[in-house]
């Protein structure tokens, strides 16, 4: 019966065994070594790196007394497939929400398209960055509702209600901030405005990571090779700032009801000591919860809260100008300290008049500065851009004119350590060109030279202006940021840098100044003991005129350099001078003098009325 | 005398023992318990893989009993299998018979019988029993596979136990049994029968599997487009296979794909179109063209291969309505779930795909003992059961897979080779047995894995977790080394 055919049936059966092997083998070579993707699957799969923050630096003040801390705060979390059962009613009560919010969440958390990562097992946010206050309530009832999770955070935290501006605030990446730098992953924070974010490297400190092995439905089993590989977040440095808080808190309180701003600078090393901006707001409510909110409504105010007028506000800088002017005469021999020009209540000449208060004539430049004569300071410019010996034209007398100004700090930004700074504006002959088609002269620009027309300043550079005279011709670019944590300042921030002007002629500037205090415009300003500097200035504008002081003291080995800005006060003597001389003897003294606190009150309780007008 | 020749059995026995196939096995075990460990080790417990509560640790309990088991079976006198074959056959019968009725339900499954605080499954054993009585049946004298009453018989023993372990809902272990065919086979059933036989399956596997999915932009089903191109290659297949060389190949072929081609082409780039109705009236052209050659050669075979081609089609279309348009929608399900269709609720392929991302990750060299993040993170289910494979690949990666996969080819060819020196025609069949039901689990849990078969639940021998299939293996293996290291000794009865 046996047919030897069918025994080469076992070719047939081997041969497809075999077939089926290679086959599978072949299948197994395309997927472990021809493919990456399957790999890289299984690392997503499997790997949860868990980010580490680190804790942000702490800012403190010039004498080391704290501003800018970290606070616990806690997100509420949950795991939607284990909190059956929890008494909503409850729940929203000790979290002080309603049940329609907590609805509403709970749709939000599960609705896939707004939350992708979505997962039945694993903590979903409920309600973020709730402050220990809000949190205290609902820890003690925590048991009651299983499935809710507590995760520590922190949040900013602030000691004193002031230098919003100057510290900045954090908020949540953008798309472009995680484009530019991929350090940043979406839901992290970072500095959005002020010191926050100009040292946003120095102060995040470095994120670590921890490998954790998660399994299918996303709970998490333990380390990756117990934590060999994880790396620890190495928290960020702190920052010693420039800043008095004290005197900060004082120039707020006088600020208060009044648009401006005071900057006051230590001279020597170019640390600002006070950048007051007003209005301004409490730092606190940026932090935390309710930051949109109010980031929102400061957004639409029509005073600008948000803008920080030190840096970024650009007004005619005034009579505080004619210092420059005086020096840059004397520097290019235009005039002497003996040059005297005529005042008959003003600068008249063929049809053109630029008016000036009451003072004996002719005035020489000490007692010109002293009174702030508008006529000196015209002659002058017009000597100096009529002058055919020095200058060939017009033009070359004004790019002489302007390289001055530029080597004090004015019209470009001077480079400041806080974002968005200014640069003010310097007129260049060019641009008179432009505007004048060519044909202008000393007499059409003439009142550049008393800090009107096109010269722009902003608040920064007119008390570094301040700072220049008080150290007789030089200034260290200002800065807030005083030290980093075991890092060196930028070279920018310790180099001095020389103006065109030799000492010598700032000396009769500084007597100038002094005399004014004395017997001139800032009289009020004369603080017993201490010998002040100090220049007025009435800027001139649409509406009512803006009060401007700068100043220094002491005259000798100078510690603060001041400019203060007050939009629409009137007279520099009005509020310019007052709050500048407070604000002097708060720093030098340490304290205000009994009367002097009395003052400071009358001036926190001056309000200016503004109107509605956006400004 | 008798003493002797029973001394001289024993000695013989261990001298003629299949050394090579044992050392198969004891590789195939050792490989197994590895991936065991791998799969059932979890990170967090860290914990000893000796423990006898976690999986390894039992699963050497169940290798310990399996060794123990072989050397029994290869002590005991090979007469008894051919003797009690029947005996065998029937007990296990009765006991797939009772189980249901005893059995738990585990999974939705009745196949599980608990004895104290073990659990069997009978159909694991049954395998055993059912190559026994084909082994005994086929072997008889005068035995011929080309009668329709021993055709018939032959097939009532595969069939009986299928039919009781569906009952059982282990649809799975049922299919094993169509591995036997694969035995017809090699004693002299036609060739066409099997091949006809495996052609209906791809057919309908096919064809549900890509019932839903369309062609690109032409509006054609794949499942069905792929369906009737293969009866044209099968058909033009058949016809170079029994016809010898003739032109008739080269016709089917070069019109049929041609106007196939033409008309895909069309489809895709000019106006898109149902093409189905193209390939239906090639396939009918083929019918036609090749009755019309049966008549003009006389030759009834071209008629016969036409026969396979319109049945081909006829079946195609019956399973399609049947499945369709008489099933209950939970009887098709359950169709859908044995192809794995509806395996994951989502309809992502889970499973399958998360299988192709264990093993995908291994690379070549794999990511070491104890260190495969997929399986012990849960991510592949069943890792330690049907989806072992994965664990090998993942951890052992790619040298380690295909070493396994050689490994039981050279088994499967060892049990080709053994099968083939029996002197008796019950070894012999009984050793095509064993390594049938070898291949189709390979075959198919390693497919399944790999993502190239349905998703049919049963084990991959010796690795995955479970007395049961442990000892079934087992027992399947050394029954037929038994018969094979006494083939020499001479029969007295």
């Amino acid at each position: 019966m046996a047919n030897y055919d069918w025994e080469k049936r076992k070719y047939v059966i081997g041969a497809v065994a075999t077939a089926i092997v290679l086959l599978y083998i072949v299948r197994l070579f395309t997927l472990q070594i021809m493919s990456d993707d399957y790999k890289k699957n299984a690392d997503s799969n499997a790997f949860l790196k868990k980010v580490q923050y680190p804790s942000r630096g702490v800012i403190t003040d010039r004498h080391g007394k704290l501003l800018v801390y970290n606070q616990p705060s806690y997100d509420i979390m949950v795991v939607m497939n284990e909190q059956k059962g929890v008494d909503t009613l409850d729940l929203c009560a000790s979290l002080g929400i309603t049940k329609e919010d907590y609805v509403r969440r709970m749709e939000e958390i599960k609705d896939r398209r707004r939350n992708p990562g979505y997962s039945n097992y694993t903590q979903q946010l409920f309600m973020s960055q709730l402050s220990s206050e809000e949190f205290c309530v609902f820890q003690e009832k925590l048991f009651r509702f299983p499935g809710f999770y507590v995760q520590r955070r922190s949040i900013r935290q602030y000691e004193v209600p002031c230098a919003a501006l100057v510290l900045g605030d954090l908020g949540e990446v953008s798309p472009a901030d995680i484009e530019e730098d991929d350090y940043y992953q979406n839901g992290d924070f970072i500095g959005k405005s002020g010191v926050e974010r100009a040292y946003e490297k120095q102060l995040r400190g470095e994120k670590g990571t921890q490998i954790l092995l998660r399994d299918a439905r996303g709970r998490i089993k333990g380390r990756y090779m117990e934590g060999k590989l994880d790396t620890r977040p190495v928290p960020g440095k702190n920052l010693t700032l420039g800043l008095d808080r004290d005197l900060q808190a004082l120039g707020e309180r006088l600020m208060e009801g009044k648009l401006g701003s005071i900057v006051a600078i230590e001279p020597a090393t170019g640390e600002i000591l006070c950048m007051v901006s007003a209005p301004s707001y409490d730092p606190r409510i940026l932090a935390g919860r309710n930051r949109g909110k109010h980031h929102v409504r400061m957004s639409a105010d029509p005073m600008k809260p948000l803008l920080n007028r030190a840096i970024m506000g650009q007004y005619p800088p005034g009579s505080t100008f004619k210092t420059t002017q005086a020096l840059t005469f004397l520097q290019e021999g235009i005039i002497t300290p003996e040059t005297a020009f005529p005042c008959h209540h003003g600068f008249i000449y063929r049809g053109l008049k630029v008016g000036c208060h009451g003072h004996p004539s002719p005035a020489k430049l000490v007692p010109a500065i002293g009174t702030s004569c508008n006529a000196y300071f015209c002659w002058g410019l017009y000597y100096m851009f009529g002058n055919r010996t020095k200058y060939k034209d017009v033009q070359e007398a004004m790019t002489r004119w302007k390289d001055y100004m530029v080597s004090m700090g004015f019209g470009y930004k001077l480079g400041v350590d806080l974002p968005g700074e200014r640069r003010g504006l310097i007129p260049n002959a060019p641009f008179y060109d432009k505007a004048y088609r060519g044909s202008w002269n000393g007499l059409t620009v003439i009142s550049i030279s008393i800090g009107q027309g096109e010269v722009n300043a902003t608040p920064l550079q007119i008390a570094n202006l301040g700072a220049t005279i008080a150290n007789r011709g030089y200034f260290v670019t200002p800065h807030v940021v005083k030290q980093i944590q075991g890092e060196a300042l930028d070279t920018l921030y310790t180099r001095r840098r020389y103006t065109m002007v030799e000492p010598r002629h700032y000396e009769t500037v500084v007597e100038g100044m002094r005399r004014a205090v004395l017997s001139g415009t800032c009289r009020k300003a004369n603080l017993p003991g201490i010998e002040v500097c100090g220049k007025t200035g009435t800027a001139q504008n649409r509406g009512h005129d803006h009060s401007v002081f700068m100043g220094f003291a002491p005259m000798n080995n100078p510690k603060i350099a001041i400019a203060v800005y007050v939009e629409n006060g009137g007279w520099g003597a009005d509020y310019g001078v007052p709050l500048g001389a407070l604000m002097m003897e708060q720093y030098l003294n340490g304290k205000l003098s009994p009367e002097s606190e009395k003052k400071a009150e009358e001036f926190q309780k001056r309000h200016i009325n503004y109107g509605t007008e956006a400004r | 005398m008798e003493r002797r020749l029973d001394d001289n059995k024993k000695k013989g026995v261990w001298r003629s023992l299949d050394w090579w196939t044992i050392l198969i096995y004891l590789a195939l075990l050792a490989f197994g318990w590895i991936s065991i460990c791998g799969a059932s080790y979890d990170f967090d417990m860290g914990g000893n893989i000796f423990d006898f509560d976690s999986r390894s640790g039992m699963q050497i309990v169940w290798i310990g009993t399996s060794l123990a088991l072989g050397f029994i079976l290869l002590m005991l006198d090979d007469k008894l299998y051919d003797t009690f074959a029947y005996v065998f056959y029937i007990i296990l019968l009765v006991a797939l018979f009772i189980t249901p009725f005893l059995a738990h339900d585990i999974k939705g499954s009745h196949s599980w019988i608990k004895i104290g605080p073990f659990s069997f499954q009978s159909a694991e054993f049954a395998k055993c029993a059912t190559a026994l009585a084909l082994a005994k049946f086929m072997s008889t004298y005068g035995y011929n596979i080309g009668r329709a009453k021993d055709f018939l018989i032959t097939l009532g023993i595969i069939v009986v136990p299928i039919v009781l372990i569906i009952l059982q809902r282990e649809t799975g272990s049922a299919l094993v049994y169509l591995a036997f065919f694969l035995v017809l086979y090699r004693e002299g059933m036609p060739g066409c029968v099997l091949f006809a036989g495996v052609s209906a399956v791809i057919y309908f596997v096919v064809g549900i599997r890509y019932e839903q999915t369309m062609l690109g932009y032409i509006p054609t089903s794949v499942g069905e487009f792929l369906v009737l191109l293969m009866v044209i290659l099968f058909t033009a297949g058949m016809v170079r296979a029994y016809c010898g060389k003739t032109p008739v190949t080269r016709h089917i072929l070069l019109y049929g794909l041609g106007i196939v081609t033409i008309a895909l082409g069309f489809s895709a780039l000019v106006i898109p179109f149902d093409i189905k109705w193209v390939l239906v009236s090639v396939c009918a052209a083929m019918i036609l063209y090749l009755c019309y050659v049966a008549l003009r050669e006389r030759i009834m075979r071209y008629f016969y291969i036409s026969l396979f081609a319109l049945g081909s089609i006829g079946f195609f279309y019956s399973t399609d309505y049947v499945l369709n348009h008489t099933l209950e929608p939970h009887q098709r399900i359950r169709i859908y779930v044995l192809l794995g269709l509806t395996d994951d609720p989502s309809g992502a392929g889970y499973n399958v795909n998360q299988a192709k991302i264990a093993i995908g990750s291994g690379g070549l060299l794999g990511k070491g003992f104890l260190n495969g993040t997929q399986t012990k993170l849960k991510y592949v289910p069943e890792q330690d059961t049907d989806f072992i494979f994965c664990t090998v690949g993942e951890e052992e990666g790619f040298w380690g897979a295909a070493g396994v996969l050689v490994l039981f080819l050279i088994l499967i060819l060892r049990l080709i080779h053994l099968a083939e020196r029996q002197p008796f025609a019950f070894g012999r069949i009984y050793g095509y047995c064993v390594m049938s039901v070898f291949l189709f689990h390979v075959f198919i849990n390693v497919g399944m894995v790999l993502g190239l078969t349905p998703v049919i639940g049963i084990p991959l021998p010796f690795f995955s977790y479970g007395g049961s299939s442990l000892w079934g293996f087992t027992i399947l293996l050394f029954i037929f080394l038994c018969i094979d290291a006494r083939r020499n000794l001479a029969r007295k009865d």
